[in-house]
């Protein structure tokens, strides 16, 4: 895998939130992505980014763009240094919130990404890696 | 590479007259003009003495070389879309080689010097040839996969019924992939032509699968959301039983048994089309008298 | 503060989001509206959405939200123009916004309201 491109961006406020949907979307513009692809790809990051603020107390996002046997893809992670997540399977569950949400993020964000990593323990903060192939 | 960006900066007419016979002589020109060529190697030969004007030693991944490499994807999109071939493509860097070493050869000074030179630009020729091919892979590629999305949405026949109603006669089987595109073409057309209802009729398919159920129904929740209401028509016994044992929910969803009834359905969801629907009655009523 | 423009047209209130809204400003959108419904005494609002690129979760949850207010202050509300793209997308995430009447465009969305008007002054006046 190569990427060509890379990017931090900083998540300390819903502000940042919107400038992260806008980066993400004009990165999947110049790849050319579909623009239901691209949608896909804007709402997970939404989602990811809301999670590192809120829960997460802030963190950032890392943009790339990657290669991989002839196709190109975004390749976003987002990290932060918060409380972590106990139990990621519960996290994951439709449903499951322990705000306000209504616990759709996480797994909304894996079912419309092609890959999900997700990484956290309690004290370890959080780290939640997502691609989405053209 | 010193005398590469000597090369470059002071003899590059003499350099470009010599590239371009060899472009011209030995490769295809599929339909560029001799000036276009020339134009195209120009432009290169200038980022690229730019490139090493500011790092003498950029190899073809260095911060230095952006534009070359910009310029370089630019050409091999181009040139995928005109259809040349892979080697065509290699050949178009690759000949640059032999003018310049006979240049690097009259300027070197001594046999170690040559050896190093001609290493150097080998090396960072090489990484602009890989780079290019690569670039024009990736873009047939593309090419290819736009072409397939093409031909699903042409043998997508979406069709307006009447004001206000379209029809999805769907033919064959289901892939994952078909449906995706299909369906996507649908909530297009609805918006398009503003169409508030959409019979999906599935009379021509023989089985689904999981997936492909599950496409159809979040074609039919995505169409509500969006202000229109789905009829899926013709499901076969045997589609519906399948249905049924995959757990799959369909009584948020309107069915009818055939094209016509969900037509009818269709007329009285849209007021609009009262005189329609009186018409289409009296049509059918006066046909079973036969 | 920036705030999401509210219309009113006639017995209807109409809003029409044209940024992308960052949270605080799609909160500040459903109290204004609550507000606006009680002091208009309108009888539907259109939230016209037919600009957002993007729906994700708490956007819809503000819409769901809007629609469930408007009923308890006996508001009809109809969302319009839902783009194909975000309409999936949003179905993928696991949202369908049950409850929450849709219409293609604004005119249709109106005709929907006034429908609904009609039929309850109709049952008001000839109850069954
Ligand atoms: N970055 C994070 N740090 C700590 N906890 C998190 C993080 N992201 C998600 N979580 C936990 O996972 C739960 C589910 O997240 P999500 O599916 O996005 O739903 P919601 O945001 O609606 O709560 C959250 O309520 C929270 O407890
Ligand atoms: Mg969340």
């Amino acid at each position: 895998m190569t990427i060509s491109r890379s990017e931090s961006l900083p998540i300390r406020s819903s502000g940042d939130v919107v400038v992260i949907r806008q980066r993400v979307r004009s990165a999947a513009e110049d790849v050319r992505f579909s623009i239901v692809g691209l949608t896909k790809l804007v709402t997970a990051a939404s989602e990811l980014a809301r999670n590192t603020l809120v829960y997460g107390g802030g963190g950032n996002m890392l943009l790339e763009e990657v290669h991989e046997s002839g196709r190109t893809g975004l390749r976003l992670t987002f990290a932060d240094n918060g409380p972590g997540i106990a139990d990621i399977a519960l996290a994951l569950k439709d449903g499951y919130t322990t705000g306000q949400g209504l616990g759709l993020g996480l797994g909304g964000a894996r079912r419309l990404s092609d890959e999900f990593h997700i990484d956290s323990a309690p004290g370890k903060g959080t780290t939640v890696c997502i691609t989405r192939w053209k | 590479m010193s005398l590469l960006v000597e090369i470059l900066t002071k003899q590059q007419a003499d350099l470009l007259s010599d590239w371009n016979r060899d472009l011209v002589n030995q490769t295809r020109t599929n339909g560029l003009s001799e000036k276009e060529i020339a134009n195209q190697s120009k432009m290169l030969l200038e980022y690229l003495r730019d490139a090493l004007q500011q790092d003498g030693n950029a190899m073809v991944d260095a911060p230095a070389m952006s534009r070359v490499r910009q310029f370089l994807v630019d050409v091999a999109d181009a040139r995928a879309r005109q259809g040349f071939t892979p080697s065509e493509i290699a050949a178009l860097t690759f000949s640059l080689k032999r003018p310049v070493f006979l240049r690097l050869e009259k300027l070197a000074n001594g046999a170690d010097q040559l050896s190093a030179e001609i290493w150097a630009a080998t090396e960072l020729i090489d990484g602009l040839g890989l780079h290019t091919l690569n670039a024009f892979l990736r873009s047939r590629e593309e090419l290819i996969k736009r072409q397939e999305q093409d031909m699903l949405e042409l043998s997508t026949p979406v069709v307006q019924l009447w004001k206000g109603i379209l029809a999805l006669p769907l033919i064959g089987t289901l892939d994952s992939a078909r449906t995706q595109v299909v369906m996507e073409t649908l909530l297009q057309k609805i918006v398009e032509t503003e169409s508030r209802v959409a019979i999906i009729d599935i009379t021509g398919v023989p089985t689904v699968d999981t997936l492909v159920a599950q496409h159809l129904l979040k074609t039919v929740t995505a169409a509500r959301l969006m202000g229109a209401d789905c009829i899926i028509s013709g499901i076969r016994p045997q589609i519906a039983q399948t249905i049924v044992h995959l757990g799959i929910e369909l009584t948020d969803v309107t069915t009818r048994a055939t094209l016509a009834g969900a037509f009818q359905l269709a007329l009285q969801r849209t007021k609009l089309n009262a005189a329609a629907l009186h018409e289409f009655e009296r049509a059918k009523s006066g046909a079973k008298e036969f | 503060m920036e705030r999401i423009p509210i219309l009113r047209m006639g017995s209807y209130l109409l809003v029409t989001v044209q940024v992308d809204m960052h949270d605080q400003l799609a909160q500040q959108l459903q109290e204004d509206l609550a507000v606006k419904i009680v002091q208009t005494g309108a009888r539907g609002v259109l939230l016209d959405i037919s600009a957002l690129e993007l729906v994700d979760s708490f956007i819809g949850r503000m819409i769901g939200n809007i629609a469930a207010t408007a009923r308890v202050l006996d508001v009809a509300t109809v969302v319009v123009g839902m783009r194909p793209a975000v309409a999936i997308t949003l179905v993928e995430l696991g949202m369908s916004l049950p409850g929450v009447q849709t219409a293609l465009n604004v005119e249709l969305g109106m005709e929907l309201l006034r429908d609904r008007l009609e039929e309850t002054v109709f049952n008001d006046h000839f109850p069954e």
